[in-house]
C-alpha cells in the first residue's frame, strides 16, 4: 500500500479523535485539549478531557481497531464479505461469558477471559449449527448460523438477568447495545495488551490468510496446515472480540464495514488489511460515538446503535451483491 | 518424478475405495495424463497428494522421498499442484497472486527477496502472462486465468506441475495455448502430471497416457496402447471408434450416435 494512503489512514484518525475529545456537551478549544494531553489539568474543561473524554476516545480507538481486524481476518479466512464477529455470534457469545462473570462478581481482569471462554463456544456452536444445515460453501449459511447463535446467546443473558435489581439490568442493557461511555484508564490499558498481542499475531498470520482465499485444496498445495490455520485465525480473531466485548459491549457491523472500505482503496492483502481496518475501524467507532454524543443531546445514543445505523444498510448492500 | 505406488483411498462413510490400489509414475521430461470417466478417481489421486484425503494403503513417492515423511511446505517446493476449482472470494492483481507461489519458500516469517521476485517474474514470463502484472484476476478472460494459474504453480519453483483439468471451459486456442505450454514445460525438464477430459489433445500431447475406471487403471502406456475402443468403450460405457487423425496422424477417439 502507497504510503499516501497510510497517511490518509492515519490522518483520519487523528483528526476524528481531536474531534471527539474536543466536542461534547461541554465543547473545550482544541488550546485546552493541548493542555490536557501536556497534563495540565487546573482548568475546568481540560479537566474534563483528561479524567472523561480522552479515556473514551482512547478506548473507543481500541475497540474500533480490535473489531476490525477481527473482521478483516474472519473475512478472508472464511472467504465470506459478510463474516464479522457480531454476525457470527463471537460477540453475542463473548457477552454470555462477561455476564456470568459479572454477576459472579469476578475481577474486571478476568473478564475478557470469561468473554473469550464464551466467543469460542459461540464459534463451535455457530459451526454445528452451520453443519447441521449443510451447505458450507453457501457464506449465508454460516452467517444465519451465527445470528441463531447470537440470538439464544442474548436469551441467555436476559433469563440471567432476570432475577436482579432493575438498576443492574439497566447497566446490563446499556452495555449489550455497545458504550464506551464510562471508560477508564484501566479499561484502557487492559485491551491495549489484547490488541497489541492478539493484533500482531493476526498480522504475523496475514500471508496464511492470504493462502486460505484461494480455497482449501488450493492452499494445501501450497503447504499450508488448513485446518490450523483456521483455528489459529479464529482462536485470535475470538480473542480479540471478546476482549472488546469486555470493555465495551455489543458494537455492530463494524467489522463488516471497515475491510470492505480498505479494500476499496485497493489493499488486498492481508497484512496491510488487518493493519489498515484498525486504523479504519478506529476512526469509526470514534465517529460513531461522538455522533452518538452529539445528535440528540443532552441524551446519549448507544454506540451499538448507531454503529448499526450505519452498518445495516452496508451489509444488505453486501448481501444484495452476492445474490 | 512422482510415484503413486498401490495406493488406496477410500472417503468416509463410503462403501468401496476411490482409489483401490492406483500405481503410476510420471517422469521428469514427458506429459503423463489421467483420464477416465467422471467420479473415476482422477480428482482423488490429485487430493491424495496434497494429504486432502488419506491414503489407507500404498504410499506415494517424490523422486525417491515417500510424501508422509516430509513436511507439507517441503513437498510444496518439489510439486506444484493446480487444482480444480479455485474462486477467490476477494480478488488480488495477477503479480500478487503468482507471488503466493512463494510462500512454501518464505513461511510467515521471511521477507520476499531478490530470488523470489526474479522466479516470480521468471515464472509470469514462461506462463505468458508478463503483461497481465497490475491487472486484477477477476477481469481476466478463462485462458488468461489458467496461464496465470500456471505462472503461480511455476513461481514455486518445483520440478513437477499436478494439473487438475486445466483447460476446462477453455475455447480451441485457449486449449491449445495450454497444451503447448505444458509441452515447452515438460520439454524443458518438467514432470507433467495432467487429469484431463480431452481425450483427442491428450493423445496428441502426452506421453503416456492412465486410463481410470473406477478407482483402478484399467490401461495405461503410450496413447496407441491405451487409445483402443474395444478399451475405451468398455471403460465409457458408449459405444465409439478411434480412428487416427487425417491430418496430425494421432489416434482420435469418435463417440457414435446412439441408435435409438
Amino acid at each position: 500500500m502507497s504510503a499516501s494512503r497510510w497517511a490518509l489512514l492515519i490522518g483520519a484518525l487523528i483528526l476524528a479523535a481531536l474531534l471527539a475529545v474536543a466536542i461534547g456537551t461541554i465543547n473545550v478549544p482544541l488550546s485546552a485539549v493541548w493542555d490536557a494531553l501536556q497534563g495540565k489539568t487546573d482548568t475546568m474543561p481540560a479537566m474534563v478531557v483528561r479524567s472523561l473524554r480522552l479515556p473514551r476516545v482512547a478506548l473507543a480507538i481500541l475497540v474500533g481497531a480490535g473489531l476490525g481486524m477481527s473482521g478483516a481476518a474472519l473475512q478472508g479466512t472464511m472467504r465470506n464479505p459478510l463474516a464479522e464477529p457480531y454476525l457470527l455470534g463471537v460477540s453475542g457469545g463473548a457477552a454470555v461469558g462477561a455476564v456470568i462473570a459479572t454477576t459472579l462478581k469476578l475481577s474486571i481482569a478476568i473478564l475478557p477471559i470469561a468473554a473469550f471462554v464464551g466467543a469460542l463456544a459461540a464459534v463451535v456452536a455457530a459451526f454445528f449449527v452451520a453443519r447441521a444445515a449443510g451447505s458450507r460453501g453457501d457464506p449465508r449459511v454460516l452467517l444465519m448460523a451465527g445470528v441463531v447463535v447470537g440470538a439464544f446467546a442474548n436469551a441467555a443473558i436476559m433469563v440471567m438477568l432476570a432475577n436482579a435489581e432493575s438498576n443492574t439490568v439497566r447497566n446490563a442493557l446499556w452495555w449489550m447495545m455497545g458504550s464506551v461511555a464510562d471508560a477508564t484508564w484501566m479499561q484502557v490499558s487492559l485491551l491495549l495488551a489484547y490488541i497489541v498481542v492478539g493484533g500482531a499475531a493476526l498480522v504475523l498470520l496475514g500471508r496464511q490468510i492470504d493462502i486460505l482465499g484461494l480455497g482449501e485444496d488450493a492452499a494445501a498445495a501450497l503447504g499450508l496446515d488448513v485446518d490450523r490455520a483456521i483455528r489459529n485465525v479464529f482462536v485470535l480473531s475470538s480473542l480479540i472480540a471478546a476482549a472488546t466485548v469486555a470493555a465495551a459491549g455489543l458494537v455492530g457491523f463494524v467489522g463488516l464495514v471497515v475491510p470492505h472500505l480498505v479494500r476499496s482503496v485497493g489493499v488486498r492483502k492481508h497484512r496491510p488489511l488487518i493493519v489498515g481496518s484498525a486504523l479504519a475501524g478506529a476512526t469509526l467507532v470514534v465517529l460513531a460515538d461522538l455522533l452518538g454524543r452529539v445528535l440528540r443531546p443532552p441524551a446519549e445514543l448507544p454506540l451499538g446503535a448507531v454503529t448499526a445505523l450505519i452498518g445495516v444498510p452496508f451489509f444488505l448492500a453486501k448481501l444484495r451483491r452476492l445474490s | 518424478m512422482i510415484r503413486f505406488n498401490e495406493v488406496a483411498v477410500r472417503y468416509p462413510r463410503a462403501d468401496v475405495d476411490a482409489l483401490a490400489g492406483v500405481s503410476l509414475e510420471a517422469p521428469r521430461g514427458v506429459i503423463t495424463a489421467v483420464v477416465g470417466p467422471n467420479g473415476s478417481g482422477k480428482s482423488t489421486l490429485v487430493r491424495a497428494l496434497i494429504g486432502r484425503v488419506a491414503i489407507v494403503r500404498g504410499s506415494v513417492f517424490v523422486d525417491d522421498t515417500s510424501v508422509a515423511t516430509i513436511d507439507r511446505a517441503q513437498l510444496a517446493r518439489r510439486i506444484a499442484v493446480v487444482t480444480q476449482r479455485e474462486e477467490l472470494a476477494f480478488p488480488v492483481a495477477v503479480s500478487e497472486y503468482v507471488a503466493l507461489g512463494r510462500f512454501p519458500h518464505l513461511g510467515i516469517w521471511r521477507a520476499a527477496n531478490a530470488n523470489d521476485r526474479h522466479a516470480i517474474d521468471e515464472s509470469m514470463a514462461s506462463a505468458g502472462v508478463g503483461a497481465l502484472h497490475d491487472r486484477r484476476i477477476d477481469m481476466l478472460s478463462g485462458g488468461e486465468w489458467q496461464r496465470v494459474r500456471l505462472a503461480r504453480a511455476l513461481a514455486q519453483g518445483g520440478d513437477a506441475l499436478v494439473l487438475d483439468e486445466p483447460t476446462a471451459f477453455l475455447d480451441v486456442g485457449h486449449e491449445m495455448a495450454v497444451f503447448e505450454l505444458l509441452h515447452r514445460l515438460a520439454r524443458a525438464g518438467q514432470a507433467v502430471l495432467l487429469v484431463s477430459h480431452q481425450l483427442n489433445l491428450v493423445a496428441r500431447f502426452a506421453d503416456q497416457i492412465v486410463l481410470f475406471h473406477r478407482g483402478s487403471v484399467a490401461a495405461a502406456g503410450s496413447p496407441d496402447a491405451v487409445m483402443r475402443a474395444e478399451i475405451l468403450e468398455r471403460v465409457y460405457e458408449w459405444p465409439l471408434v478411434v480412428t487416427r487423425d487425417p491430418a496430425v496422424g494421432s489416434p482420435t477417439l469418435v463417440p457414435l450416435r446412439s441408435r435409438h
